[in-house]
């Protein structure tokens, strides 16, 4: 027994002169290495709490460059022996209109897209376990994805790590062409760490990769070609897209409590993917409630992004690279988006069946402005067509009740 | 060389009896904090100075069905994804 407990001693030692002579070597990595350790063992730790219970029956509004989204949304949570939570969501697109991808090839249209999650958490003493699973459907487009998470709260509850990884499955269709039947897998891999900075701060940082493989087209969207043979100057044909994609972002955050009861929050973002999109957005906002029962919030949101490389307005014939694409969304823009939101509360009393409910409004003002994308639908000389820019309206308006 | 090692081995066992009835634990954790100077870090903010962090505006997902919504709207009109717990689904964005 004492020579088990010499040899342990022994191998401390060493362990521990090998770890002093590796730090020397590899500082920053050890510091890091020591910081993160540091948070998982020290410090008393409490237990992670369940989401709250709550059910909310919200409807949206969108509406900007010729389409019109709207439709309800109803989500519903309820905690079952303090130790899980059920949750499902059921959320209706009526989608009418066309946008200008589409104006300038097709007609208007109108579908419907239903999304229905359900989800369970659990939660075992400071660890949160979550899963959910989501199936969207149209006419045209299927997609079921699955999702599991895990959320560890540490360092005395100041400090939350937690990982996610979610696989969707998606079935591409194409309206007026039932053989038309394309498939692609995705899959998220996130990472995400906050911490209580202070007794009136907050801050968070995550990371999310990405990776698509399969149809990763939108089949109603084309590229635009000169042709000399026709009236306007130039044709359309079926985009090409690499059929992998790979993505990572990386974002930071940080809610701030001011002197009075008010709050400031901030966040930033940062993307890159394997086809060249490169994006930053930043956003700011402030909270203001008044007495218990009203809650004021403004933000302002901008977004940057820079093209994909094998974007392009105007092609010169149609088989021109071996990947082409004209869909807005993969060009050169800016986006800003401003935000107000009011909210009206009723407290209840905490031992009664309801305890709290509120009733919501919220409106954001979104416009773009694109750098080398045109409207294709002007009556000017092919490649001299005025740039695009279009603003929208969007709509939240929600009641909420607390049980 | 051999008697070296022997010598070596032996000056080590005597340092491990020394450690051993001087208290190993305390040696090995006075060690450990030398190398590592968060050692002593304890949480800075106690249970009892939370009651800002606590206030329902100091959530970042203080309204979760309008939030999934919101990003929904980003997510369907930028090339940009991921890293902001963003709502899966199509995009409504023909």
């Amino acid at each position: 027994m004492a020579a088990q407990v010499v040899v342990v001693v022994v191998t401390k030692i060493q362990t521990t002169q090998a770890i002093a002579q590796n730090l020397t070597l590899v500082k920053p990595v050890s510091v890091v290495l020591g910081l993160i350790l540091s948070f998982l063992f020290m410090g008393p730790i409490k237990a992670a709490v369940l989401p709250i219970e709550r059910a909310d029956v919200l409807y949206h509004f969108y509406e900007g460059d010729g389409v019109t989204i709207d439709g309800p949304s109803v989500l519903l949570r309820k905690n079952i022996a303090g130790k899980v939570s059920v949750s499902a969501n059921y959320y209706v697109d009526t989608v009418s209109g066309a946008s200008i991808d589409v104006r300038a090839t097709a007609s208007p249209y109108e579908e419907v897209r239903k999304e229905k999650t359900v989800g369970l958490d659990y939660l075992n003493n400071k660890t949160l376990l979550s899963t959910s699973f989501t199936n969207s459907s149209e006419n045209d487009f299927e997609a079921n994805s699955f999702y599991v998470g895990i959320s560890q709260d540490f360092f005395g509850d100041l400090s939350t790590i937690s990982l996610s990884y979610s696989k969707g499955w998606d079935v591409v269709g194409r309206r007026g062409d039932e053989s038309f039947e394309e498939e692609a897998d995705r899959q998220k891999f996130g990472l995400g760490f906050s911490q209580v900075a202070t007794k009136s701060l907050i801050v968070g940082f995550n990371v999310e990769h990405i990776s698509d493989e399969g149809y990763l087209n939108n089949p109603y969207r084309a590229v635009r070609f000169l042709d000399s043979s026709t009236d306007r100057g130039f044709s359309f044909a079926t985009e090409k897209y690499p059929n992998t994609r790979s993505s990572t972002a990386y974002s930071i955050n940080a809610n701030y409590y001011l002197p009075y009861r008010a709050a400031i929050y901030g966040d930033a973002r940062i993307y890159s993917d394997t086809w060249g999109i490169k994006a930053q957005n930043v956003k700011l906002g402030y909270i203001h409630p008044i007495e218990d029962d009203w809650i004021f919030e403004v933000f302002l949101r901008h977004y940057k992004q820079d093209k994909a490389d094998f974007y392009q307005d105007l092609f010169s014939r149609p088989d021109e690279f071996n990947f082409m694409a004209r869909d807005k969304e993969m060009s050169t823009y800016t986006g800003l988006t401003a935000g107000i939101s009011v909210s009206y509360e009723w407290q209840f009393s905490q031992t009664a069946t309801f305890k709290k409910s509120a009733v919501h409004f919220e409106w954001d003002y979104m416009k773009f402005d694109y750098d080398d994308f045109r409207d294709a639908t002007a009556q000017t000389p092919v490649g001299e067509e005025p740039l695009f820019g279009f603003s929208a309206n969007v709509l939240r308006i929600f009641a909420s009740i607390w049980y | 060389m051999r008697l070296l090692n022997k010598a070596s081995i032996r000056l080590l066992l005597v340092a491990c009896i020394a450690i051993l009835s001087s208290g190993c634990a305390s040696t090995f954790e006075s060690i450990n904090e030398s190398i590592n100077p968060l050692a002593n870090l304890e949480p800075w903010v106690k249970p009892y100075e939370r009651s800002n962090l606590a206030d329902p505006i100091m959530s970042m997902n203080r309204n979760p069905v309008a939030l999934a919504y919101a990003k929904h709207v980003f997510e369907s009109r930028e090339g940009a994804r991921g890293a902001d717990g963003g709502a899966g689904g199509g995009c409504g964005c023909n």
